[in-house]
């Protein structure tokens, strides 16, 4: 996608998170995942939130998911935004289990195009040479 | 674990000398004038004060300002959540003798503050959401209400957030103190712009410049004090979430642990309460409070709220102030509704004085719907 224009804040990568940026800029989704208690989980952290076990592994996901819920920005929160609006802010629900903080690109930015459910998959957006953000789009 | 109802009581209250758009006051000195207010309300003196409790800053930082030496200090910081927990850690504190006279103050130049800011970039919660725009409130709380419009029905949600909409205006009518006092119809609301879908301008709390302070103390000091003591008979918190994508359900928040808590240990019920104050930074914070508290189940807010029940004179008294969406709202408004409680306790409120109020309720929400605090407050 084009995304020349993106002015927006930038991840600030820390040690536990750049494999999963490096992954992102090469269009792949990975998470991490529980040897334990058998759980995916977001976001990448080098133990498991659910059960605590430090034995944890890296998976790639699948892309696929489900829309859990989103909102359609018209006020934009920073300057940065401005030329953005309206956008859709989304979390889905992805095949392997964990909800991922998200935008919704490739569809109307109206509450009628939109349905909390619907299938939806990854993209991914190229906003500088050394950040790529996943996005999902219809499925 | 110790019960500490009615260990210590509320014995003054106060906001800042002005509220609302005040370019010619900082953020501390917010601080500093509602200290004093709220000390003088208590009939009590800046000398007398040997616990800070605070969020926003640390408290050194404050107590310098301020010209305070504590021998208790907390720094608890949940958001908008942060002061209403802070009662119960002066109860705490008091009935372990840490301290006697315990100072919880705010401040904050929301509207007028020269310089932002930021929330720490490398916090998971603002590496994750901040570059897809999830910035600020709004639009973090938006997403949650589409989640419960989807399981309860998008009409239903609609109709009891502008319920809220529209009796929080009304009771801010009442209140000289008030920002926004002009009347508001359901057609306004419903015709104010999109902020971000599904919320309209009119679902949003005001952003304001205040201050408040709250001074708790013993039960032999309160009963020696001017004004009736105002007993903290419950209180309890909880954070479950940072960030709005990691909380567990966006449409159940902290408030169903800190308020069936909370009223435990009053040994009081819903039913008993006769004013309800609920942290509104969103007209559906109000919403999910309602039904997380236990005023009513899961998707039953809609006909809880229904035909203004919560206006003046609608038999459920809630949010009297005018509220955060209506009166005034900072930033971390969570001090301002137990100022109101105290008030409402002491029928000091004048035309939008409540009747017969005897036991309050009120919700601190902090963060992302992260972190809740509830107390429980009395008069004899």
């Amino acid at each position: 996608m084009t995304t020349e224009a993106y002015r927006g804040p930038l991840p600030v990568k820390q040690p536990e998170s750049d494999f999963y940026w490096e992954r992102a800029q090469a269009h792949e989704l990975w998470l991490r995942r529980c040897n334990a208690c058998e759980r995916a989980y977001f976001y990448p952290r080098d133990f498991c939130p659910n059960c605590g076990s430090r034995d944890v592994s890296w998976i790639q996901a699948s892309g696929r998911g489900t829309l859990h819920t989103f909102a359609i920005v018209h006020r934009a929160p920073v300057p940065a935004f401005r030329d953005h609006v309206p956008f859709v802010v989304a979390m889905v629900d992805l095949e392997e289990g964990p909800r991922i903080p998200t935008n919704l690109t490739g569809v109307e930015p109206a509450p009628e195009h939109i349905q909390v459910g619907m299938a939806v998959e990854v993209a991914f957006a190229d906003v500088t040479d050394e950040i790529t953000l996943p996005v999902f789009r219809p499925a | 674990m110790t019960n500490t109802s009615k260990a210590a009581a509320i014995v003054g209250v106060a906001e800042s000398d002005e509220i609302g758009l005040v370019p010619h006051k900082s953020a501390l000195a917010h601080h500093a004038e509602a200290a004093h207010n709220a000390l003088e309300d208590a009939g009590l003196t800046r000398n007398d004060v040997d616990g800070l409790l605070t969020a926003g800053y640390v408290n050194y930082d404050l107590a310098d300002y301020l010209g305070i030496a504590p021998r208790y200090t907390d720094t608890t910081t949940v958001g908008g959540a942060s002061f209403v927990i802070h009662v119960g850690h002066a109860v705490n504190a008091i009935a372990n003798g840490l301290c006697e006279v315990a100072l919880i103050t705010h401040g904050q130049a929301g509207r007028s503050s020269r310089i932002p800011i930021p929330r720490d970039p490398n916090l998971p919660s603002a590496m994750y959401e901040m570059p897809y725009g999830m910035i600020g409130m709004p639009i973090n709380y938006s997403m949650a209400a589409t989640r419960y419009m989807h399981q309860y029905g998008e009409d239903r949600a609609r109709q009891a957030m502008a319920e809220i909409a529209v009796s929080t205006r009304k009771w801010a009518q009442l209140n000289p103190k008030a920002m926004m006092r002009d009347p508001m119809t359901f057609d306004d609301y419903h015709n104010s712009r999109w902020i971000a879908w599904p919320f309209h301008l009119l679902d949003c709390c005001l952003v304001t410049d205040a201050g408040a302070a709250i001074v708790v103390t013993t039960p032999e000091r309160a009963r020696s004090l001017p004004k009736p003591p105002v007993w903290v008979l419950g209180h309890a918190e909880h954070h479950d979430h940072a960030g709005i994508t990691t909380m567990p359900d966006l449409t159940s928040t902290p408030a169903r642990v800190t308020g069936p808590a909370a009223l435990g240990m009053a040994g009081v019920t819903h039913g008993d309460i006769d004013l309800t104050m609920i942290y509104d930074s969103f007209t559906y914070t109000v919403l999910v409070t309602l039904e997380s508290l236990g005023y009513c189940g899961p998707g039953e807010g809609p006909d809880f709220v229904a035909g203004q029940r919560t206006a003046p004179g609608g038999g459920f008294p809630l949010n009297t102030s005018g509220g955060g969406l209506s009166y005034t709202h900072p930033g971390m408004y969570g001090i301002f509704p137990v100022v109101e409680a105290v008030r409402q306790l002491r029928a000091e409120c004048g035309d939008r004085q409540a009747p017969d109020v005897s036991l309050a309720l009120v919700n601190g929400t902090g963060g992302a719907l992260s972190a809740t605090g509830t107390i429980v407050l009395g008069v004899e």
